[in-house]
């Protein structure tokens, strides 16, 4: 009987048929497609993205050029160099990042004292050559200052978790 | 000098035109069906698919069009150049030239010849030639390995092809596919003869080299098959060709079991529909059962093509064509 069974199962089909009906079924189920350059997903307050250098709100860079960052980077992305300025204040003189050897792991933020180096949420910075991805002081501070808004809001949103 | 007006000039003009009306409105749908392809199987997956390039993504063919005209056609250093290039070209030609015997509606035909099944058989036979020329000559390992599973397949599944074939030409009594879709005007084919409906249409799907037969391109073990070393125009012909084909053998589906430009029933709003809409309409079904097919099932292992080719699909068919036979003449339904 068993036998039977199996056989016009298979002689009707049976099973093929069944996967037909199911992908018709999605056919017509509404879809999930987010039309990206148009509409984006939602981001968490910890994204990594692109790396900004921030500043304090009167205007002074917050980079200490302690290079905790530079230390700690697993890819040895970053190089810095420093002297003290005028003022007698230490500060980078040089800042790189190579953006085509970082791997975001974002433990260049976590080893900041000062919150300065941060992964901001932009991911779109894609470039037509590999020279514009090594990112130097100028390009991160313009960063910083482009995206402060943001990312002292994400911030803020992940503080009580730290 | 009038005669050569009357019997040479005027004919290869209206020839000529008559082959354009055919072929363009042809590629037009090629290019449509690529899109469609990738709209239905997004859809089955719950995604929408192209919609940037124009509205609906209409435009998406012909920009991939274009990308593959102004890209560079490389004939690798170890290829047999001149087979390597006409294996394109063959493909190509095979898959319109098919076209001159389907009718699109009762006397619309370019080519009434009165054993336009057989030639149409034996078109999609040779359509293995390109395919093995493109293996041979490409001197690869994945081309050569792809080209030689197709031709076995191919061989393989038009032997249980010829006979579905046998089994509605014995209901017909002629090998014009004119008279085989007006054989059909009391009922379809596909419904007398509905096992060998499924059989023909499985093995046009193996014919084609589609989804789940597509053991010959098997992207993931043979990278592309037959076609890896293939850029450019002459990938873009490979392509055309393989959709043209698609189409053909929905045609072909259409006109043996579907009854070609027939409406389902021959009752009022049916009939004040033209024969070559429904035509078309049977053809995009056929096409759309190809799409979904291809969304839905995964590739057959190769040992399991080959039983179901032999051991499933001839003995069942060859069962079918005595049976069908035996019927036939036992209720005296036989035609004359």
């Amino acid at each position: 009987m068993a036998m039977l069974d199996r056989g016009a199962r298979s002689l009707l089909l049976a099973e093929i048929v069944s996967g037909l009906a199911l992908t018709l079924r999605y056919f017509f189920r509404p879809k999930v497609t987010l039309n990206y350059p148009f509409e984006k997903g939602p981001l968490s307050p910890r994204f990594r993205g692109e790396h900004v250098l921030r500043r304090y709100p009167n205007g002074e860079e917050r980079c200490i050029a302690c290079k905790l960052c530079e230390a700690v980077c697993p890819a040895q992305a970053i190089t810095i160099e420093a002297e003290p300025r005028a003022d007698g204040s230490r500060r980078t003189t040089r800042y790189d990042i190579d953006m085509t050897k970082c791997i975001y792991c974002g433990l260049c933020q976590e080893a900041c004292p000062v919150d300065a180096i941060v992964e901001g949420p932009n991911f779109e910075f894609a470039a037509e050559t590999r020279e514009e991805l090594m990112y130097n002081r100028e390009k991160l501070l313009a960063n910083g200052d482009r995206w402060e808004t943001e990312i002292a809001a994400n911030l803020s949103a992940d503080a009580p978790y730290r | 000098m009038a005669e050569f007006w009357t019997n040479f000039a005027w004919p290869t003009v209206t020839i000529t035109a008559q082959i354009l009306v055919i072929v363009v409105p042809l590629l037009v749908a090629v290019a449509f069906l690529t899109l469609a392809e990738r709209k239905v199987i997004a859809a089955i997956q719950m995604r929408k698919g192209p919609n940037v390039v124009g509205p609906f993504g209409l435009l998406q063919p012909f920009a991939d069009g274009l990308k593959l005209l102004v890209k560079e056609t490389i004939v690798p250093s170890g290829a047999n150049a001149a087979v390597f290039v006409a294996a394109p070209m063959l493909t190509f030609a095979l898959s319109l030239i098919a076209w001159a015997v389907i009718p699109f509606d009762a006397g619309l035909v370019l080519a009434d010849i009165n054993v336009g099944i057989l030639y149409l058989f034996a078109i999609s036979s040779l359509g293995v030639y390109g395919i093995i020329m493109a293996g041979w000559a490409s001197n690869s390992k994945y081309a050569f390995l792809g080209a030689l599973r197709s031709a076995a397949q191919m061989v393989s599944y038009e032997v249980s092809m010829g006979f579905v074939i046998i089994t509605v030409l014995l209901c017909v009594g002629s090998l014009n596919l004119s008279d085989i879709v007006r054989a059909q005007e009391t009922v379809w084919f596909a419904i007398p003869l509905f096992p060998m409906f499924i059989i023909f249409f499985v093995s046009t799907l193996a014919e084609t080299n589609r989804s789940p037969f597509d053991l010959a391109e098997g992207e993931s073990e043979i990278v592309a098959g037959y076609f890896v070393e293939y850029s450019s125009m002459a990938f873009a012909l490979f392509f055309l060709g393989e959709y043209a084909n698609m189409i053909l053998m929905s045609a072909m589906t259409s006109i043996l079991f579907l009854g070609g430009w027939l409406p389902p029933i021959a009752v009022a709003p049916f009939t004040w529909i033209p024969g070559p809409i429904w035509f078309v309409a049977k053809i995009s079904l056929c096409l759309f059962v190809f799409l979904w097919v291809r969304a839905t099932v995964p590739r057959y292992r190769y040992d399991q093509l080959m039983r179901l080719g032999w051991k499933v699909f001839l003995p069942f068919s060859l069962l079918w064509v005595v049976l069908t036979a035996g019927v036939l003449v036992a209720t005296g339904w036989a035609p004359r």
